[in-house]
């Protein structure tokens, strides 16, 4: 039998996603991908793979899942939710070792919004256009459902299991970094300090298009905004529609828009955005580009350190039920030393 | 300052977000900064710059996606000024291996369930406004929105005709729409503010395919009329997605 994950429940919004499908933008295919591209990477660093492997992104909750074909190793990463596997309890970014025939369950988002299952090997459906990344948007995958098989790739066997990787909070909203964009000098001065100065919360008609952003006060007018030409737009962005409410566009937007943008988000603060869940608050300040650039640094040299950063779970003895799944932790320490 | 300005500041270089730029050669659409946008990418993609990601035009601008930590702003500006001074790019020549597609479509009726609102706000009645949407030569000036989605332009003066206020809540794949004298082959059901005034079977996105996008900016396009019963057979037959469209070579 061949390595998969059986999904026996599906929460509303899982789908399989990678880094998504760079490189389209001229042909109107915009990137796609994990909704929160960090959470990608922690995942792979947690199993000790490509950060480029699919993975399961689990929109607001997850689902119930069962290794079939082989014992699985897995990684949680994201938005932090329950889970357990067979009625055990098992930590939050952090890898463990699924065995055939076991379940997983995973319930719903204790803060945030997406949530990630990454499985050692990587999800091995067939690639389209270079990615595994449903674009539902766009026509490309679709949303699992119970029933679903899903292909897992051969796995390395990587960092062995558990592991697991300190987080910061991303998933409670809170301050949020921008830069000037195309129209931003379009907007008035004082609408622009009203802009900082407003506490946004997610709408739920969010999406991993965009989200809208619901606030209390004036909406927000560009000059002259039926007259801007579709142009180019990009994730980050915050378009301002017509009848003067902010979207904070996602990866799976669409590659031209004719709505005026009153800023863009830096790229480290996306995931912050993205999880952002209904009744969370976020607020948005301008830096200057030196600021975001030198943030930008730091958040990719962070990214890149992510495979450095791993630790041993602790368990309290007490807990542990299954000893020999305990061993596996010698093989993680001797995996990183490889890796070093 | 080496870059060639008009009073208007055009070309103009603006930042998009941390990671992009935009060249842009008008702030309304027009054939001269369409044509600039599409040799000025081309210019840009040959250069093959480090640091640069993608490139994309939209109707009337390039954007660059760049690495900023590779690639500072203010150098990539640099080049990218001295590349608008080397050439008038608003006279440039269209890109090679443009095609020439004749696609069947159903104009108005049941299949085009808006033609007859737009032709009244174009100012023609329904005969004169079939003529001029069949008699048509538009070009591909972008693809985007959705994959493979051409905006194609432009139509006769009197089609300058804005968008709704209120969508259509839905127009399925394939849908030919008119607004601000551009017509759209909708890649994939979508809400739209453009009137829609047609039917085709043709599949703007094949993400099967060898060539999954059909069209490329700089194709030439002209409709031709059928009925729906005619679509219907087209569709039952057709495997290529084409949808019983004909291109020829036009350089």
């Amino acid at each position: 039998m061949s390595r998969a994950l059986h999904i026996h429940r599906a929460g509303p919004g899982m789908s399989v996603q990678d880094q998504g499908r760079p490189g389209w933008l001229d042909q109107g295919l915009s990137q796609g991908g994990a909704a929160d591209p960090l959470a990608l990477a922690e995942g792979a660093a947690l199993l000790g793979q490509n950060p480029g492997c699919a993975a399961i992104e689990m929109a607001g909750s997850g689902g119930i899942f069962e290794a079939t074909g082989a014992d699985l190793r897995i990684a949680l990463s994201g938005a932090p939710m329950q889970a357990s596997i067979e009625g055990e309890p098992v930590a939050w970014n952090a890898s463990h070792m699924l065995h055939t025939g076991q379940r997983l369950s995973i319930g719903g988002a204790r803060r945030g919004n997406y949530g990630y299952l990454h499985l050692g090997g990587g999800v091995a459906t067939p690639p389209l256009l270079g990615s595994r990344s449903s674009h539902l948007a766009a026509g490309l995958g679709r949303l699992l459902a119970a029933g679903d098989e899903v292909p897992v790739g051969e796995d390395a066997g990587g960092t062995g299991t558990g592991m697991t990787l300190d987080v910061a909070d991303r998933f409670s909203g809170g301050t949020v970094r921008i830069v000037p964009s195309v129209q931003t000098d379009r907007f008035a001065r004082k609408d622009l300090e009203r802009f900082e100065a407003t506490a946004f919360q997610r709408d739920p008609r969010s999406n991993r298009m965009g989200i809208r952003l619901a606030f209390q006060g004036a909406p927000f007018a560009a000059r002259d905004q039926l007259n801007v030409l579709s142009e180019v737009i990009v994730p980050g962005d915050i378009q301002v529609t017509g009848a003067g409410l902010p979207f904070v566009l996602l990866g799976e937007c669409q590659t031209t828009g004719g709505y005026p943008r009153i800023a863009t988000v830096v790229p480290a603060d996306m995931p912050t955005v993205a999880q952002a869940a209904v009744g969370a608050t976020v607020r948005f300040s301008f830096v200057s580009r030196e600021q975001a650039l030198a943030q930008h640094r730091v958040a990719m040299a962070a990214l890149r350190a992510l495979p450095t950063a791993l630790r041993p779970l602790v368990r309290d003895p007490r807990d542990m039920r299954d000893l020999l799944s305990y061993q596996l932790i010698d093989g993680v320490i001797s995996g990183r030393e490889e890796q070093e | 300052m080496l870059r060639p300005r008009t009073d208007s500041g055009l070309p103009m270089i603006r930042d998009v977000g941390l990671t992009g730029l935009l060249v842009s050669f008008a702030d309304r659409l027009g054939e001269p900064a369409n044509r600039a946008a599409l040799a000025f990418r081309a210019a840009v993609d040959a250069e093959g710059w480090d640091g640069v990601q993608e490139t994309a035009t939209s109707l009337t601008s390039v954007f660059l996606r760049f690495d900023p930590l590779m690639l500072d702003h203010d150098a990539l500006r640099a080049r990218l000024d001295a590349l608008l001074a080397q050439a008038d790019w608003r006279a440039a020549s269209l890109p090679r291996g443009r095609r020439l597609w004749r696609i069947p479509a159903v104009l108005g009726g049941t299949c085009g369930p808006q033609f007859a609102e737009a032709a009244k706000a174009a100012g023609l009645d329904v005969d004169q406004a079939l003529k001029q949407v069949a008699g048509a030569r538009v070009r591909v000036l972008s693809i985007g929105f959705a994959p493979g989605q051409p905006y194609m332009g432009e139509l006769p003066e009197a089609w300058d005709i804005p968008r709704m206020q209120a969508l259509n809540p839905q127009v399925p794949e394939g849908a030919l729409v008119v607004a601000i004298r551009q017509l759209i082959i909708f890649a994939r059901p979508a809400p739209t503010g453009w009137r829609h005034i047609g039917q085709t079977a043709f599949r703007c996105f094949r993400p099967e395919a060898a060539q999954p996008f059909a069209l490329r900016a700089g194709d030439e396009v002209t409709f031709r009329p059928i009925t729906p019963d005619e679509l219907d057979e087209i569709a039952a037959r057709d495997t290529s997605g084409d949808g019983g469209a004909v291109a020829e070579v036009l350089t």
